[in-house]
């Protein structure tokens, strides 16, 4: 009994001695999880600036919960951190654990997504404009198709996200007055390379094999390197009989792209804590708040912008 | 000396005190009624809802559908009361019947269909869960001033905590479950069906109507706890607590209810919510930690809990012949 309680204890215990460190600033950075590889390069980015500029940054991985996002808030406020760093996992709900924030006057910045919330309860947004960023995607396939008609299916992210609704927002808008080019499936693929492989597989089903189908839309990369290969295993060419261009810009869409098999995407740097380091080192400095919008570039890549190089910029990033 | 029947609690107490004090001397943070304040209000949804899966084991069943039906409440009173303009007691109580029923229903055909409440519940779990698909795939937000004002009210504790309303109903829950099943026949009889179902049907327990019973009291907390869980975020969203259900069971075993049925105290389910929330804690402070690390140390205890189970059925078994031994 003794020893089982002791094995309980050391468990718990196992961590590694973290000694105080000598920085000036503590900043706590609730992230989401790591459901895509952009999210594992955003945090190890994240981790990078920090380090940088000698702030202890405090991580805890929510595993997509947003119960497990408001836990960690309480208790970086319990800690009484510097400034807190939110990426969040849904829009709603956040107005209560803010507060708390701000009673205790601890700066926060939202990293990535925006939220429902009054602007007060946060310092500042950094993220990129996604209703752009699925309008730069949009404009590229406009451009690419021309005159001809064609039919797209899209792949959204998490249901109710912001990204899923804004990415098919920007899309949309493009598209509008292109009647030739027309959404003709739209499923959620959750962000993740299975599902999107499993919906591209029903899509191509359900459009005669797949030979409808002239584009797909992917509201992130990962779920285009799964419908990539459920294109290939339908026995299509994917680039070629069925056009790819998604959003995010990870190394393996670069590799595809060196390959033909994807033909654009739209980059969502993972540099979001850089310009937000920035803007809380400012308002410390001399109390002067930022904006309350930081837009990050949303840059567009195709197979002419060298995919290899980017590739292997983007590699040890943790994507 | 100790009741080997209490031995489970006793341990999982134990746990408790030595990993807060382990906790504590390497972040003295960790000592403060804010972080003790947010192990209660960030646990109340799990804890309200674990009271109902307490009941719900110590009668030797199972209830796989609580994560869902947390998720299909909040969704709900967010489009009543967000989208409608329902007032909140209203959608309060409509939630709460619709769950009980939905409950009680899982029981009935537990009990009268014959079918194990693993497979009856299972199905309820999807059906919740669709079911707050079907209602909404996005988080809907809601804004009432009654539950501003509900979300508001705390006490502060002396340096800087506060006990929420939240806190303060999981409280009132634990209270009034433990009052249930160590007091009243309805607990006597959760009891004597976890023991054996047999033998509670020979001594005239009505097994049937006590089914039902703890599988709609589970569903009423489940209800309540999506209550809980909609006022923490202000919203609904069909895919939020999947697999609570799963992290109220190993409050449960944890907290030193058999699996098997029959022995076990609701004050065990509290702390074992407790040891959940301090590993989170613990996690946030260290700030380094992936925070998977949760779950491997709640499987570390579930193991150790399952083997001092059997230790225990093993060592009782023992003693009983023993004594019938003796007798001969």
């Amino acid at each position: 009994m003794k020893r089982a309680l002791a094995a309980a204890v050391a468990a718990l215990t196992l961590s590694l001695a973290s000694g105080v460190s000598a920085a000036s600033l503590t900043v706590g950075f609730s992230q989401i999880g790591s459901e895509s590889g952009w999210r594992a390069a955003e945090t190890t980015v994240t981790k990078q600036e920090a380090e940088k500029r000698g702030v202890t940054l405090k991580f805890a991985d929510a595993q997509q919960k947003q119960e497990n996002q408001i836990k960690a808030i309480r208790g970086f406020i319990a800690q009484k951190v510097d400034a807190i760093f939110i990426a969040p996992v849904v829009a709603t709900g956040w107005d209560a654990v803010l507060k708390e924030a701000k009673e205790e006057k601890i700066p926060v910045i939202l990293l990535d997504r925006d939220i429902d919330a009054p602007k007060d309860l946060y310092l500042t947004a950094v993220t990129s404009d996604q209703v752009f960023e699925g309008k730069v995607a949009g404009d590229w396939l406009v451009k690419e198709i021309g005159s001809k008609t064609c039919k797209v299916v899209e792949l959204q992210g998490t249901t109710g996200s912001s990204p899923a609704i804004n990415r098919k927002k920007g899309f949309e808008q493009a598209l509008a007055g292109h009647s030739n080019i027309k959404i003709a499936r739209s499923q959620t693929g959750d962000f993740t390379r299975t599902k999107g492989k499993e919906v591209m597989e029903s899509f191509i089903k359900a459009e005669g094999g797949g030979k409808d189908i002239c584009a797909v839309y992917a509201h992130n990369d990962d779920m285009a390197v799964g419908a990539i290969q459920a294109i290939k295993e339908a026995g299509l060419k994917p680039g070629t009989d069925i056009k790819v261009v998604s959003i995010d810009a990870v190394p393996d869409i670069f590799q595809a792209m060196a390959k033909g098999e994807a033909n654009a995407t739209v980059e969502l740097t993972p540099n979001m804590a850089g310009p937000a380091f920035e803007a809380l080192n400012a308002y410390l400095k001399d109390k002067k708040a930022p904006p309350k919008w930081i837009q990050t570039e949303s840059k567009l890549y195709t197979a002419k912008d060298d995919p290899m190089k980017v590739y292997e910029a983007k590699k040890g990033l943790g994507y | 000396m100790i009741h080997t029947r209490n031995l489970p609690f006793v341990t999982t107490l134990g746990i408790f005190v030595i990993a807060y004090a382990l906790c504590v001397l390497q972040f003295p943070n960790m000592l403060s009624m804010r972080v003790i304040g947010n192990l209660l209000t960030d646990n109340a949804f799990l804890g309200i809802a674990a009271v109902g899966m307490t009941f719900v084991i110590l009668s030797g069943g199972i209830d796989l559908s609580i994560g869902s039906v947390i998720a299909f409440t909040s969704v709900f009173v967010a489009v009543l009361v967000g989208s409608l303009g329902v007032h909140p007691l209203i959608a309060f109580a409509a939630v709460l019947v619709i769950s009980t029923l939905f409950g009680s229903l899982m029981g009935a055909m537990i009990r009268y269909l014959g079918i194990p409440p693993f497979v009856v519940t299972l199905a309820g779990m999807f059906l919740a869960r669709g079911a707050a698909y079907l209602i909404s795939t996005e988080s809907v937000p809601i804004s009432h001033e009654m539950i501003d004002t509900i979300q508001g009210f705390y006490f502060r504790f002396p340096g800087g905590g506060r006990l929420t309303m939240l806190a303060m109903l999981m409280l009132l829950v634990f209270v009034v479950g433990a009052f249930v099943a160590a007091r009243t026949r309805f607990g006597a009889n959760v009891y004597a069906i976890g023991g054996s179902e047999q033998s509670a049907e020979l001594m005239g327990v009505p097994v049937g109507s006590t089914t039902v019973g703890i599988y709609a009291l589970s569903g009423f907390l489940s209800g309540l706890a999506g209550i809980a869980y909609t006022l923490y975020t202000s919203s609904g969203y069909s895919l939020a607590t999947v697999g609570v259900e799963l992290d109220a069971i190993a409050a449960v075993v944890i907290g030193g209810t058999l699996l098997t049925g029959g022995v076990g105290l609701v004050a065990g389910t509290f702390i074992g919510i407790l040891i959940q929330g301090l590993i989170q804690t613990y996690i946030v402070f260290d700030g380094t930690l992936s925070s998977w690390w949760t779950k491997i140390v709640i499987g570390i205890l579930l193991f150790v809990f399952i083997v001092l189970q059997r230790g225990i059925i093993w060592y009782s078994n023992r003693r009983l012949a023993e004594s019938r031994l003796k007798e001969i």
